[in-house]
């Protein structure tokens, strides 16, 4: 019954993920993808629950925390990239926010 | 049971704070609190799970934690605006890995506890179970290795070309096949050796698989591979998330496969080219012999200009359009653009940016290295919108772009990117083309754009081009 559920909640998911990303202007594709790589760090979840077992195989504790670190870089990583990219673009006018980091003319 | 149904309350709110992000994402002026929203309800999502009753040890999860925050913020803070098609490859590869890993692990919690006690703890069964493992390393594996030869490619620690052997097709099918059949195996057979054997038949097969399926994209068409990749690291985490029954995994990672999805059709439309044409050819390989055998529609020569030329022209338009490719990224051009523009400004033109979908090596490539030079937004022209204007514009800059300017594709049946949308630069009353030298672009194809009567060329980096006709402009308000 609940790899049922899961099936439904997956469907239901997909139908949301078309709608909600159909009509977004070209612009903003880049931090799009950005933004949503890091929302597939959610694998985080799945390698915490690895990384945390009690069973005394250092294989599964080393898969384990290989597993964290990598997602959380793709976490981390993904949502500070994507915040900096979202902090350049800006009206006409506007000007802070500065290009940290970015190269300078 | 009552923390089992907190962390679920928690799950829910994380996923209805990645729908919203992911909504806000898709707008402007809420975007960057969209990223926000998005990452409170990862660390939501985060938390719960460290308080879930399979984590017992927390020393290799904080030792996890911590070494990946530092990887994370150490790259996000170094990375070039420049470099962000690599830094999305590489995170998202990482992703896949990560998903890869986690569906190992679980493998090896299996074979540690049995699946009496295994099942007993997270729902399924063993067929079923093994067959989400099995997915998760499969497609975890050709994300990784996908996303890696894409990084290598786009950090030009490869060569962009796409790399073709005879039969790559033909290994390609047995490799997929090989591996749903490692998966079947994996699933079916009773034996654990066996299984064992089949595991392993996947886990090489996908990292393989990854490798084979890129190496004949061209860097052309890296945007399609991105964003394909991106979805597929979402449907990693998604197959994770049923091989341990979690909601919040299979929502989100949901939420990516298909979102990418949809953004791997809109730049495939934009390329006016099917999913399998951009996997399966390797665009610009068996181009040159077709061009050549055709004879060009547009015969002409290649007009040099000189940047006092250029300034001449550009001092008396009134209209100008840039046009961006990647050529503005090779030379770090975006800044200096934006000058030009000012100047142009100044004089009393109007300048707008046209951009094309695919311009550079990512979706939206143009608009974040507009975006970093300070160039509003309102500037930005999409190519739908800017066509219709073309003919009223005085001088068209095309900096660094190529196949999406070249008319080839509107009008030569015979050339390899016919029927692909571009930006109609040569209806400009005079276009002047930045370009580093007298070579093919990157696909190969020779360009009618440089050809055609109204195309002047203006040779030399385009960094150091723009800036001499700046040059120009500066002495021209000493005076």
């Amino acid at each position: 019954m609940e790899l049922i559920l899961l099936f439904f909640i997956f469907i239901l998911a997909g139908f949301l993920g078309f709608e909600l990303i159909a009509k977004v202007p070209s612009q903003l594709h880049t931090p799009l993808m950005s933004g949503s790589n890091a929302i597939s760090g959610i694998t985080i979840v799945g390698a915490i629950i690895a990384a945390g077992t009690d069973d005394k195989s250092w294989v599964t504790t080393v898969l384990g925390t290989s597993a964290v670190i990598l997602a959380m870089v793709n976490v981390v990583g993904g949502y500070l990239v994507t915040d900096r990219m979202l902090g350049m673009f800006r009206k006409k006018g506007e000007s802070t926010g500065a290009t940290k980091g970015g190269p300078t003319p | 049971m009552s923390r089992e149904i907190a962390i679920n309350l928690a799950y829910i709110v994380a996923a209805i704070l990645f729908i919203f992000g992911l909504k806000m994402l898709g707008r402007q002026a809420s975007a960057r609190r969209g990223n926000l929203i998005s990452a409170i309800g990862m660390l939501l999502a985060l938390v719960a799970t460290l308080l879930d009753h399979h984590v017992v040890n927390y020393t290799w999860i904080t030792v996890g934690l911590v070494v990946g925050t530092a990887i994370g913020v150490f790259c996000a803070r170094v990375v070039k605006m420049t470099s962000m098609p690599e830094m999305v490859a590489l995170l998202n590869g990482f992703g896949g890995l990560a998903s890869l890993l986690v569906g190992w692990a679980e493998y090896g919690k299996i074979r540690a506890y049995g699946w009496e006690r295994y099942l007993a703890e997270f729902a399924g069964n063993p067929v079923f179970t093994s067959v989400v493992i099995a997915l998760t390393v499969l497609i975890g594996g050709i994300t990784f290795t996908g996303s890696m030869y894409a990084f290598a490619k786009l950090a030009e620690w490869l060569s962009g070309k796409p790399r073709l052997f005879r039969g790559q097709q033909l290994v390609n099918f047995a490799l997929c096949g090989l591996g749903l059949a490692g998966s079947l195996v994996f699933a079916l057979s009773g034996d654990p050796a066996l299984a064992q054997l089949a595991f392993f038949v996947v886990l090489a097969v996908s990292l393989i698989l990854g490798w084979t399926l890129v190496m004949p994209i061209g860097g052309g068409d890296m945007p399609v591979v991105i964003s394909l990749l991106n979805s597929l690291s979402g449907l990693a985490a998604c197959a994770a998330g049923f091989v341990i029954a979690n909601n919040v995994l299979v929502v989100a990672g949901c939420l990516v496969g298909t979102s990418g999805v949809i953004l791997t059709v809109i730049m495939c439309k934009a390329m006016n080219r099917s999913l399998v044409s951009v996997l399966s050819s390797g665009f610009g390989s068996g181009v040159v012999a077709a061009s050549a055998a055709s004879g060009d529609v547009v015969q002409g020569e290649l007009k040099p200009l000189s940047p006092e030329d250029a300034f001449a022209v550009l001092e008396a338009a009134r209209q100008v359009v840039v046009i961006p490719g990647y050529g503005m990224a090779v030379s770090q051009a975006q800044h200096v653009v934006r000058e030009l523009a000012e100047r142009l400004e100044e004089n009393g033109a109007e300048v707008r940016f046209a951009i094309h979908p695919v311009a550079g090596r990512m979706p939206g490539h143009m608009n974040v290295l507009l975006a970093e030079a300070n160039v509003p937004y309102e500037q930005l022209v999409e190519m739908d919108a800017i066509n219709p204007m073309m003919p009223t514009m005085d001088v068209a800059i095309v900096i660094g772009a190529n196949d999406v300017v070249n008319p080839a594709a509107a009008r030569d049946k015979s050339s390899p990117i016919y029927g692909m949308p571009i930006i109609r630069a040569h209806e400009a009353r005079t276009v002047i083309c930045l370009k580093r030298g007298k070579g093919a672009g990157f696909s190969g194809i020779e360009n009618q754009l440089f050809l055609m009567p109204n195309s002047r060329m203006l040779y030399g980096d385009a960094k150091a081009s723009l800036q001499a006709v700046i040059a120009e402009f500066k002495s021209l308000n000493a005076a």
